[in-house]
């Protein structure tokens, strides 16, 4: 494998993730992640150094709108679905003390 | 003929005729998940009280000669990855395993104004990431061909539920070949189209640049009529494109005299099943019978669609899937001290394997450093991939291929090895990757009593040549025995 991921390295995209790998998932991702990276490096045989990254395929451009509410009040649909909810509002764990 | 065995197209039109209802049209598909769904598992959610109690009422606007479209009346599975308004959507996965959504996705809000009638949501991939069905948490859907096959993915719940006839039409949705696949691999009609035509708000997002939803269906008639009914300019999708060309039934017009059909040489080398090969060349025979002109071309890049396509459906899936973090809906993890550990506890337990390895290769190749060597650079590759097809529909009308290297594998053989799954993908990823639409349709059986399917694919905004291209072979071929016949 061309590819070895660090343990900082597993560490620290779990941190942009927002996962928490038991030490088993660890080393399966530190596999995963090196063959699919020594793969996606098959990218490198093109040349594309006079070519534009390509977002969307289509000329669009920016859309524009007003911003005005269109829909109507929903809070307490919209709390239904809340796994913690106190007095019309969403309940998370302590942030701070 | 059985009610089950008529496509939507046929079966709006004999309710029309009063030789049937919409109610038992309903209860002839209930009558049938009653019989197949505990070994085929094609569906997360159905519900029958409703979808009966909708059924009265569209009948009695059809008899009020307020619903007249070529789908009124008729049952409808919608993937579990669409949102519809007090149903649970799951997308197939533990982390919204209570989710029921507030508002209906666009494309569910069109059929539901032709008189379609929704009866459940469909199994799926988790996120739709996956190629078998099988990364479900709610359990593998089977082949109805062959139960020990899969049915594809990630829409595999929707092909699965149409060629059993648990179900008349269905929706699923396509990211790097998930509507066409299934299709493929459940002998279905299956159709992706081009990129924009279909709003995809409420349709919760994988790869916001490459995801679109289409029709599975029966016969390429239904897929006309569905994508005709679906397909609308939304101000609520911001990459919704304003068309004034969805009459797409009217080119169900059998005729390709003079039409030019590429098959691409780089399509049929090794890797493909010669019985793949052989079915989808004898499919381009017929169409060259019918007055075609095809040949052979080189389209080039073909490789390089695989590795460009995971470096960007895994980051924008990273970004996308981001929003799932225990706060405002679906599950949370308990016994938490704090708010940051919460967010990683629930991910990690509401997430499964397929789910996590890719949002941490998005988040990697997105990640300070590295953003410009893999992000970057496959959106330089996208690019070149879409002059290659510039240049191939600068020669041709439709490009004809394979839509997946082998028929159905069977179930539990896919997902030791990503890569090699992945790499099942090869002939439907492109087009996502280029924005065009393509459709497959059923061409043969192989020796284990399989479907094949053959992919057509069309320039941007060109679904009627594609259509007619598919209605005029369809014709050629003759009457494909469905499931729900053998």
């Amino acid at each position: 494998m061309a590819n070895v991921i660090s343990d900082e390295t597993i560490e620290y995209v779990g941190i942009l993730a927002k996962l928490e790998l038991s030490e088993d998932e660890k080393e399966q991702a530190k596999k995963d992640m090196g063959s699919m990276l020594d793969y996606i490096d098959k990218l490198g045989e093109l040349d594309t150094s006079s070519v534009e990254p390509m977002s969307h395929v289509f000329p669009v451009e920016n859309v524009f709108r007003e911003d005005v509410v269109t829909n109507g009040d929903m809070r307490d649909e919209l709390l239904s679905n809340a796994p913690g909810e106190k007095d019309g509002m969403f309940v998370v764990p302590r942030t701070f003390d | 003929m059985k009610l089950t065995d008529m496509t939507a197209v046929e079966l709006s039109a004999a309710i029309k005729e009063k030789k049937t209802t919409v109610m038992e049209a309903v209860e002839a598909v209930f009558e049938k998940i009653a019989e197949k769904e505990e070994s085929l598992n094609c569906y997360v959610t159905l519900d029958q009280e409703g979808a009966l109690r909708r059924a009265r009422e569209v009948q009695k606007r059809i008899e009020a000669g307020e619903l007249t479209g070529p789908l009124a009346g008729v049952p409808v599975a919608v993937k579990d990855n669409m949102c519809t308004k007090g149903m649970l959507t799951t997308c197939s996965s533990k982390i919204l395993e209570n989710f029921v959504p507030t508002y209906t996705a666009e494309a569910v809000i069109k059929l539901e104004e032709a008189g379609a009638v929704i009866i459940g949501k469909t199994n799926m991939d988790e996120f739709a990431m996956g190629s078998t069905t099988e990364t479900s948490a709610y359990g593998a859907t089977k082949n109805p061909w062959n139960e020990a096959h899969v049915p594809g993915g990630s829409s595999g719940g929707s092909a699965a539920a149409v060629a059993a006839g648990e179900c008349f039409m269905a929706l699923g949705s396509d990211t790097g070949g998930s509507i066409r696949q299934p299709a493929s691999f459940c002998g279905v009609v299956g159709m992706k189209p081009t990129y924009g035509t279909v709003s995809r708000y409420g349709l919760i997002a994988y790869g916001s640049s490459l995801d679109q939803i289409g029709p599975l269906c029966k016969d390429v008639t239904d897929c006309a009529a569905i994508l005709e009914t679906i397909a609308s300019h939304d101000e609520k999708d911001s990459t919704s494109v304003k068309r004034d060309d969805t009459d797409f039934m009217s080119a169900l017009v059998e005729d390709v005299k003079g039409m030019r059909i590429g098959i691409p040489r780089d399509y049929f080398t090794e890797g493909l099943s010669a019985e793949v090969r052989e079915s989808v060349l004898a499919a381009a025979q017929l169409l060259r019978q019918a007055g075609a002109v095809v040949e052979e071309f080189d389209l080039s890049l073909v490789d390089y669609a695989i590795p460009a396509y995971y470096t960007i459906a895994s980051a924008e899936a990273s970004s996308n899937l981001e929003r799932f973090d225990g706060v405002k809906y679906g599950y949370r993890a308990q016994d938490c001290e704090g708010l940051h550990p919460m967010y990683k506890k629930t991910r990690s337990e509401g997430f499964g394997v397929e789910v996590k390895r890719r949002i941490m290769l998005g988040s990697f190749v997105l990640s300070s450093g590295y953003y410009d060597a893999y992000y970057l650079k496959a959106l330089r590759v996208k690019a070149l991939i879409k002059k290659a097809f510039d240049d191939a529909f600068a020669k041709y009308d439709i490009i004809l291929g394979p839509a997946a290297p082998t028929t159905a594998p069977e179930l539990g053989k896919s997902l030791q090895d990503p890569i090699k799954m992945y790499l099942g993908d090869i002939y439907t990823i492109s087009v996502n990757l280029a924005g065009l639409p393509g459709i497959c349709l059923p061409c043969g059986i192989d020796g284990k009593g399989l479907p094949i399917g053959v992919q057509m694919i069309g320039n941007c905004f060109e679904e009627k040549k594609l259509l007619r291209a598919a209605y005029t072979y369809e014709r050629a071929r003759g009457t494909f025995v469905r499931r729900g016949e053998v």
